[in-house]
């Protein structure tokens, strides 16, 4: 293959994207917005493809091996892409429903999943650093889309001044790197570093890299910004951040720390015990306070954020497999969550508190039932497939001998199934006695309630055989 | 003829799984066939369990059945179920219940009797997993997804206070499997895979294994339950529908025994041996001090469920006097009998309870109340209901010629070679149980008629009466002829003692 074909994905998602933009432009109504909708799926699509076509097992370098194309990056980029391909289809309808339904929202959810594409496929801080950027700068404005919410400007507005402060750390960081080491590629300040252990500014500049990437991570303590924007975007962008850049950021994470920064292993090992404590603690705690379902939810995504982490902090190979499992199968569960959300929002009213969910099972058991799958994946209950992403994190951590955190991790679980429950609680034992004449449901297309079942389906089939999902990121990470 | 080649095992979990979600599918439109469907599916699930009764050999300590197929080999995960006899009579109890309780539902069963059926049918197949599973991961996903039907079954079908009693059912039982999950882990980390059988082989430190023990005795106390763990069984009881209570009593505590003979003896017998008079002591408090409790209780379901725990205690005290005897008479026949013992409580307990419960559900039935207060006189009423249940409560108090009384004797005699004391204390519950179980007879079935609702009542209909006296059969039978059970589990326990016998230090 010709070197300039490596990057086919990216060249594939960044024409869709501008086609999709100067096509929209000539398209007369909403009526005809299903061709740039089509034509959005089918780059997505496209770029699926030729991330399998040209797969193989080598990896391969780029622009002096800034740009790295290996099963790691392979593995992330498919289910990036399926991920936000699911996104699309569920928040069609819904957007549709509020007049937000724009080519822009297509456009720059294509930006966004360009700019996590590169970070997947980032191997020196220069290209990590404009995936990143791309990716912020296109979700800082997909949480404003509804321009006329005044929560939905207070969210952007949160998540834009606190995300470029943490961007501000990050560049900070790798500025100091370079400084040290005179490089931006991962491979040679990891050998630079390696020749002077224990430099202070080196452990100095580290300190920024983690909060950079754990504000990405939505770990605690770099949270404050996930419920607030959970809340006030519509469901379909947070479900964009909720999501896919979990797997973008895990990848950066594990090129940064596992690969630039081995040397200073135990520094970062140290700081990521904390957040990891802290994310899983804190979390699960807030989350039962929560009467609102999407803080609920963001509440939850901290703790399962502590939960990748741990995998990834045992620094082995065991480690890195888990955590990718956990944040490919996250990434699913929480797309179907939101999924669901999305289609159980009446005409004009979202989903917001618990309480709506008051008796679903009468109303439509088949989500209902979606729901309670969901709701057990994510407490990590066999058989789906939450349990075998818990397990294949404590089995590391326990392999790496971090006893006392593998015990944190499952008590807090314990924890996490409060809340879960509650939510099948709300659908299935209690009734809804207010509604005496209940708004009729979003009607959707059976594309979405296709693609709900398929995805909700996907995680008691993956619960039921675990085997190759786990095989393929085991192999993406141990090279 | 069933060949030795079939998956019986595997048919035996995954038929009524399967079948319940096509009970699911069935849907409530016509409730008729959803009924029929789930009783053919319990009914054929129990005739296969029968095949696999009749093809078991009693004469080996080995594990039978065996059927091994690869699951997830990334993590040493194999799919291997076998049964030895420990295993066997559990899932028969499990596999003959099942039906009893669909029958028992049949009429009372209003709402969503498709989803009501179809929990009850995939938890008997999860259960049967419980069982059988050789892989300690494959036990794991069986024993945690058997949460799931159980909590729906509290939580829709259950009583006034039935959310809070799920949630809290849930979260007990949660806690104490994924200590559970830690030691199995750890275990194959140090053994290089999920296999329950080099579980038993490995050697492990005498500090590991107190960590290990512990971890399962979190797991395996609860579901029993011991005291004081034992909280959240009154509860989901009482507000579990009748069904859901037979199921608890008869089946679910039994997992619990089972877990501390397939995993705490045989893994950490050194950890069992230094911390045995721990679990001594938590079965003697729950056999007495349990047994008082259950004397002062006004509920019905209430009292049966903490007669269950003190009953539980028997078994436990059975497993685990082993040790003392075995040091103290320096031969292992007392210590064979001491866990017979427990064997045959926990099949008797099954029995017993569970109609108990139903009995208890027949008069919820009539006039929606558990009080013993409300009931008086029902023997002028319903006397063939009547006789059944004073002929239980008898049962549960261990009257000779019931399986109540079998179990009880075997752990008390057992008990007496360890220490007078342990036997002492046990035989208390001779006159507790008496007490308790007794007491709540009178009031309820003797007497004076009390209101003009218990007036009314009308006797046990047929339904109710071929459920009951099935299991009165049953009770009778292992109380006078005990001998094929003991047979079918006496080569399994041998070897067990045997092994535990033996330091893994």
């Amino acid at each position: 293959m010709t070197l300039p074909l490596i990057p086919l994905p990216e060249i594939l998602l960044l024409a869709t994207a501008c086609g999709v933009l100067i096509l929209d432009l000539f398209l007369a109504a909403d009526r005809q917005r299903w061709m740039v909708y089509l034509l959005a799926q089918g780059g997505l699509i496209a770029a699926i493809a030729s991330v399998l076509v040209f797969s193989s097992g080598d990896p391969q370098g780029l622009f002096s091996g800034s740009y790295i194309r290996d099963p790691l990056s392979d593995l992330s980029k498919i289910f990036l892409f399926l991920t936000v391909a699911l996104t699309l289809i569920y928040g069609k309808d819904y957007l549709r429903q509020r007049g937000q339904f724009t080519g822009e929202y297509l456009a720059l959810t294509l930006f966004a999943t360009l700019g996590m594409s590169v970070m997947a496929s980032a191997h020196g801080f220069l290209t990590l650093y404009l995936g990143l950027e791309l990716l912020a700068l296109s979700l800082y404005t997909l949480a404003a889309l509804d321009r006329d919410s005044p929560q939905a400007a207070e969210a952007a507005m949160k998540y834009f001044v606190l995300g470029s402060m943490a961007s501000g750390f990050l560049l900070y960081g790798i500025s100091l790197f370079y400084g040290i080491t005179g490089s931006v590629d991962f491979g040679r300040i990891a050998e630079v570093l390696q020749q002077k252990p224990g430099d202070p500014v080196a452990v100095f500049a580290l300190v920024f890299v983690v909060a950079g990437i754990a504000f990405k991570f939505g770990a605690v303590p770099f949270h404050v910004w996930v419920p607030d924007l959970y809340q006030g975007t519509p469901t379909s962008v947070a479900l964009l951040v909720g999501s896919a850049p979990k797997i973008a950021a895990l990848v950066i994470a594990m090129r940064v720390f596992a690969g630039a920064l081995d040397p200073l292993s135990s520094h970062w090992q140290a700081m990521l015990t904390l957040i990891v404590v802290l994310s899983m603690g804190l979390g699960n705690l807030v989350a039962i306070a929560q009467t609102h379902i999407k803080r609920m939810l963001a509440y939850s995504a901290m703790s399962h954020a502590g939960f990748i982490l741990l995998g990834l902090l045992t620094s082995s190979a065991e480690g890195q497999g888990a955590a990718i499992f956990y944040a490919v199968t996250y990434a699913l569960t929480a797309t179907a969550a939101f999924g669901l959300l999305m289609v159980l929002s009446r005409q004009g009213f979202e989903v917001e508190n618990l309480e709506q969910l008051k008796g679903l099972n009468d109303r439509s058991p088949w989500y209902a039932a979606m729901m309670l799958l969901v709701m057990f994946s994510m407490s990590g209950v066999p058989p789906l497939v939450g349990f075998y992403a818990k397990l294949a994190v404590l089995q590391a951590a326990l392999q790496a001998n971090l006893m006392g955190l593998a015990l944190i991790a499952v008590l807090f679980s314990v924890v996490g199934a409060y809340y879960y429950l509650r939510v099948i609680k709300l659908m299935y034992f209690d009734r809804d006695e207010d509604s005496k004449n209940p708004v009729p449901l979003l009607t959707v297309g059976s594309d979405v309630r296709l693609a709900i079942g398929f995805n909700a389906l996907l995680l008691l089939v993956l619960g039921i055989s675990p085997s190759g999902l786990l095989a393929y990121c085991q192999a993406a990470v141990s090279l | 003829m069933i060949s030795a080649h079939w998956p019986l095992l595997s048919l035996i979990i995954w038929l009524p799984i399967i079948g319940g979600v096509l009970v699911l599918a069935s849907g409530d439109q016509d409730s008729r066939v959803t009924k029929w469907l789930a009783l053919f599916i319990a009914l054929v699930t129990f005739l296969m369990s029968l095949g696999l009764w009749s093809g078991f050999q009693p004469g080996t300590a080995a594990m039978q059945f065996v059927e091994r197929e690869t699951w997830v080999p990334l993590f040493g995960m194999t799919y291997t179920l076998g049964v030895d006899g420990i295993a066997l009579p559990l899932i028969l109890l499990t596999t003959f219940m099942t039906p009893l309780v669909v029958v028992a539902g049949w009429e009372i069963i209003r709402f969503r009797p498709s989803q009501y059926l179809a929990a009850f049918l995939v938890m008997e197949g999860l259960m049967v997993g419980v069982f059988s599973a050789l892989d300690a991961m494959l036990f794991y996903v069986f024993w945690e997804a058997m949460l799931i039907p159980m909590f729906v079954i509290i939580g829709i079908w259950g009583g006034a206070n039935r959310v809070y009693a799920s949630i809290k059912f849930f979260i007990y039982t949660f806690l104490g499997s994924v200590l559970m999950l830690l030691a199995l882990i750890y275990l194959r980390l140090h053994s290089g895979s999920f296999d329950i059988l080099g579980y038993h082989a490995v050697k492990l430190g005498l500090g590991e294994q107190t960590w290990i023990f512990l971890a399962f005795l979190a797991a395996f106390a609860v579901k029993v339950p011991m005291w004081p763990v034992h909280t959240w069984l009154p509860d989901a009881h009482v507000e579990a529908p009748t069904g859901g209570s037979v199921i608890l009593a008869a089946l679910m505590l039994k997992v619990g025994g089972y877990g501390f003979l397939r995993f705490s003896l045989p893994i950490t017998p050194d950890a069992s041996l230094s911390l045995d008079w721990l679990i001594i002591a938590m079965s003697l408090i729950a056999i007495v001090y349990i047994g008082f409790v259950a004397l002062i209780q006004e509920d019905m379901k209430k009292l049966i469920a903490y007669s269950s725990i003190a009953h539980m205690g028997f078994v436990t005290l059975g497993f685990f006097t082993v040790f003392a005897i075995v040091r103290h008479t320096g031969s292992s026949n007392g210590a064979v009998l001491g866990m017979e013992g427990g064997m045959v409580q926990m099949i008797s307990h099954g029995f017993i309870s569970g109609a108990l419960f139903l009995c208890v559900g027949v008069l919820y039935d009539r006039l929606h109340s558990r009080q013993i207060r409300d009931y008086g006189g029902i023997v002028n009423v319903m006397p063939v209901f009547a006789a059944l249940m004073v002929f239980f409560a008898m049962a549960n108090a261990g009257l000779p010629g019931t399986s109540g009384f079998i179990g009880e004797f075997m752990v008390i005699l057992a008990s007496f070679q360890a220490n007078g004391w342990y036997a002492f204390l046990a035989a208390t519950t001779l006159i507790l149980g008496a007490a308790y179980s007794l007491w709540m007879v009178k009031r309820v079935i003797f007497g004076a008629v009390k209101s003009p609702g218990v007036a009314q009542l009308s006797d046990v209909n047929t339904r109710e009466f071929f459920v009951l006296g099935v299991l009165a059969v049953m009770v009778l039978l292992l109380g006078l002829w005990p001998a094929p059970l003991v047979q079918m589990m006496d080569s399994s326990i041998q070897h067990l003692i045997q092994h535990i016998s033996a330091s893994k230090l």
